[in-house]
């Protein structure tokens, strides 16, 4: 296939536009000049008989200080990265550009791509890359009167590298000006012909954002002119994080990404860091995997499910659901010792073997939950108020959610039978039996349906985990496992020696570059990592499906009321952690 | 009729016992949700937590008592009284047993309409003082929910007049003794049930508060004990409209001879209290719109369609 694509490419655009890279994960990867990127994408997207349409990521890396010649390509001062998904093929396609300069400058391709529009500005918060002819190039993440561009390798990791902090008069002021609403600056009229327009402030700090999430919303009368999310808050600078721990101690800062899914952020992240290292996980270790994200999806749903039930002013539901999750919660302490962060995948397996009695915990909530939702369905699913605030809002079609980069179970909500444990399995899940739930509306209703549906199979997943769970080890015996199992270090003196290395300085990951797409509890979660075989990675990419998700809100929830916003935000169930990183 | 008891002793108990039960209701409610919702509630102070309602009523007392600035201050600090004061002047019109009335009126039932009325100025008035858009926004909520309501509950009690051709309440009761008008007026009923839930802004009908997307509606700016007043007005509404519930189609205090009159009366209104209480657990909000919709197009309808058959048949009677 791939080099079907590149014959097509190299035939249309020239041998020198589009030269391949090999990369670890063997992604298909393509170098091309900037002034030709355009064309090229617009071939991929509309082009190609089995085209790219969706825009999974943009991203960028600061290779200033990349010491290693990586196929040669290391030589730019800055490399874009395009990641492009087909349906069609089954197949994504990583594009990639370099920049030359102190700050680069490039042409924009939001005209191809409308989810391009934060992607863009957030490489330019975070790497100074100016797109030329972007509509509205302002930071996203950082405050706007930040300095500097933290993912630049100059820019300075830790507050003790900055210097005491001051906070003197004139920057106080500045400050405080700079908190001042003023609607042109976000490119808003204050009326329209016949009718001027409220302003209304949705959050930071209200009840139905679910987090520390900014909505402008420009009304007439309840009716939602425009809405314009302001993110950002939750930010911490993850992917700079990255660059700084070693590979292994950065594993509990990707629990703490999307924190309603635990350690399917784990998952995500190792599946990648396995990938550079080349390690093959034991089947047991992928199959107690496989049943603690499964567990924490259902965990993740019951949060979403209590909390969609109370935005729509159903206050009971939240305190059964909490209380189901609690058990969901009961048997991952018992396994792990942690609650919704329990930091459990290792590099090559997971921390420890099971517990003896874990099959009794598993088994009895198998036994219990199918009928409490049942119970559910009755009381918010199939309630006649629940339905009339929930169907036929937020309605996005296949084209528009592929066109937006929607995941998960926005995605399936539209009729696409899509769901990466299915078409690109990973971590074993070929080996199980279970149906994708899809429904064909693209409201908020259907949205739920979806998720409700998804439930039930996970605990199939998880029955199958309890009744097939293989014998073995728990971690693989390849040297860059960290940390090894400890029982031959005391016999052998090469497991000595790596265990000895792995946990004080932490494993060296060969240099290159690999990502790694799963389906998590949002959408496509992935970490793409790049190495330049040293302790620690030279850049974590963290691609949250929320972050895309959170930016279609605008485009769906124009011309409904007030009222129906907090069903929309309800049914896109996304954490903010999961969009500012 | 006995009507030896000195009626300011009937004031005065109607008063303590209406006064009492709203704030009774801040520990019925708390519970009863918390049964319902598997969990505690609040059963740190005192036996069952009983205290709690004197803890509450102690902490509004000394809350800061705050007016914003930027708040028009007259009509801010005059907005929570009209709620109380509208819905104690409905309770002079209930007969809680046999010749306890606080004022037998032969229009009793006009009155109590025109006071509910008038308590929709509270919350009006309170968001639109408040100088704050989510209070505003509640308040022409609440304008909007009034004018859905109103229409359809005073015709949904006109069955009740006709059927005893009186708007007494207390001729009203007297003519349930051969049968509770709950059979022949169950859609009377019903739609007055709604009705109340909406004047009440009780959930599902609490739209002009909508907690989850406009943070506390009409009373946003309001903290302390005015805060408090709507707090009680909304209780003190709920124990009204289960009274007149239980006055209009329940037959009021009629009941079995071993327990006197006020017993059954009491125990009807608490029963619907309940009803009440057990509806907020279980039931989503609907879009304002929504709800004018189904007041519009069907209630009200619903409500004429009930009117003209019980005229009818009153007619061929």
């Amino acid at each position: 296939m791939i080099p079907d694509l590149l014959a097509a490419l190299r035939s249309r655009f020239g041998n020198d536009i589009v030269e391949p890279e090999t990369t670890r994960d063997e992604t298909p990867t393509f170098w091309t000049p900037q002034g030709k990127v355009l064309d090229l994408l617009i071939y991929l997207k509309t082009g190609l008989s089995q085209p790219f349409s969706m825009m999974y990521d943009l991203t960028a890396h600061d290779m200033r200080a990349y010491k290693k010649d990586l196929n040669g390509h290391s030589r730019f001062d800055f490399q874009l990265v395009y990641h492009l998904f087909s349906f069609e093929r089954n197949a994504f396609l990583r594009l990639k550009v370099g920049l030359e300069g102190e700050y680069p400058s490039h042409p924009t391709a939001t005209h191809i791509w409308p989810s391009l529009n934060w992607y863009e500005r957030e490489v330019y918060d975070m790497f100074g890359i100016r797109f030329e002819g972007h509509p509205r190039l302002r930071r996203i993440l950082m405050p706007s009167n930040w300095e500097g561009h933290p993912l630049r390798k100059e820019h300075p990791a830790r507050a003790t590298e900055m210097g005491p902090f001051r906070l003197w008069d004139e920057k106080q002021d500045a400050e405080q000006k700079a908190l001042q609403f003023d609607p042109a600056e976000w490119g808003l009229q204050t009326q329209s012909e016949d009718s001027d327009f409220l302003f209304l402030n949705i959050g930071p700090q209200h009840p139905g954002t679910h987090g520390v999430l900014r909505v402008i919303l420009q009304l007439d009368g309840e009716e939602i002119v425009d809405a314009i999310p302001e993110i950002g808050f939750h930010h911490r600078g993850a992917e700079k994080m990255g660059e700084r721990q070693s590979w292994h101690t950065y594993i509990p800062y990707t629990d703490r990404i999307d924190y309603l899914g635990g350690v399917m952020n784990n998952l995500a992240y190792l599946l990648a860091v396995e990938k550079l290292a080349g390690i093959t996980v034991p089947p047991r270790a992928q199959t107690i995997r496989v049943m603690l994200c499964e567990l924490f999806r259902i965990a993740s749903h019951l949060v979403w499910y209590g909390t969609f039930a109370q935005d729509v002013g159903q206050l009971s539901p939240v305190f059964y659901m909490f209380t189901d999750r609690e058990k969901v919660f009961s048997i991952v302490e018992a396994i792990t010792g942690g609650r919704m962060h329990p930091n459990w995948f290792r590099i090559g397996g997971v921390a420890q073997d099971l517990p003896a009695g874990w099959d009794g915990l598993v088994r009895q909530f198998i036994e219990y939950f199918p009928r409490k939702l049942k119970e559910y369905d009755k009381m918010v699913m199939r309630n006649s108020i629940f339905k009339a605030r929930t169907k036929g809002i937020g309605i996005f079609t296949l084209q528009e959610a592929i066109e937006w980069g929607v995941t998960g179970p926005g995605l399936r909500a539209c009729g696409l039978e899509w769901d990466m444990r299915k078409k690109r399995p990973y971590s074993g899940y070929e080996n199980f039996d279970f149906e994708v739930p899809v429904a064909s509306h693209g409201d908020c209703y259907d949205r739920a349906v979806v998720r409700v549906e998804e439930m039930r199979q996970s605990l199939r997943i998880i029955d199958q985990c309890l009744k097939n769970m293989p014998e073995g080890p728990y971690k693989s015996s390849h040297p860059l496992t960290t940390p090894p199992i400890k029982k031959h270090t005391m016999q052998d003196i090469e497991t000595l020696i790596n265990h000895f290395l792995n946990v004080s300085w932490g494993p060296v990951i060969p240099p290159g570059e690999a990502m790694s797409c799963i389906e998590a509890t949002k959408g496509w979660n992935g970490y793409y990592l790049l190495s330049d075989g040293n302790t620690s990675p030279y850049r974590v990419r963290v691609r949250a499906p929320s972050f895309a998700h959170m930016q279609m809100l605008p485009y769906i929830s124009r011309g409904y009321t007030v009222a129906d916003l907090l069903s929309i935000l309800g049914a896109m169930d996304f954490v903010l952690a999961d969009v500012d990183r | 009729m006995e009507t030896a008891i000195n009626p300011w002793w009937i004031i005065g108990g109607v008063l303590f016992a209406v006064l009492n039960t709203a704030a009774g209701l801040i520990w019925v409610e708390r519970r009863m949700l918390a049964l319902w919702q598997d969990r505690y509630g609040p059963n740190r102070a005192g036996p069952f937590g009983l205290l709690i309602v004197l803890a509450d009523s102690i902490k509004m007392f000394f809350k800061e008592d705050w007016i914003p600035p930027f708040a028009d201050r007259l009509v801010f600090v005059f907005a929570p009284a009209i709620v109380v004061a509208t819905v104690l002047m409905s309770f002079t019109i209930i007969p809680v047993a046999p010749g306890v009335v606080v004022a037998d009126f032969n229009i009793g039932l006009l009155l109590f309409l025109a006071f509910s009325s008038l308590g929709a100025y509270s919350i009006m008035l309170g968001g639109w003082a408040s100088n704050n858009k989510y209070a505003l926004l509640g308040a022409m909520r609440g304008a909007a929910q009034m004018i859905t309501y109103e229409v359809f509950m005073g015709l949904s009690l006109m069955g009740v007049v006709l059927l005893s051709g009186s708007f007494n309440l207390t001729d009203i009761v007297l003519a349930q003794q051969d049968g509770w008008f709950i059979v022949p007026q169950f859609i009377g009923f019903f739609i007055f049930l709604v009705a109340g839930l909406a004047e009440t802004h009780r959930l599902p009908f609490d739209i002009p508060e909508s907690e989850s997307e406009l943070v506390a509606g009409f009373h946003t700016e309001y903290s302390g004990m005015k805060f408090g007043m709507f707090f009680i007005g909304e209780y003190m509404g709920v124990t009204l409209i289960s009274a007149l519930v239980t006055t209009l189609y329940f037959g009021g205090w009629l009941g079995p001879d071993f327990l006197p009159p006020i017993f059954w009366f009491l125990a009807k209104t608490f029963a619907f209290i309940c009803l009440f209480i057990l509806l907020r657990a279980s039931l989503p909000r609907p879009r304002y719109d929504q709800l004018v919709e189904y007041g519009w197009k069907f209630l009200l309808p619903l409500a004429l369609v009930n009117l003209l058959v019980t005229g009818a048949i009153r007619l061929m009677q």
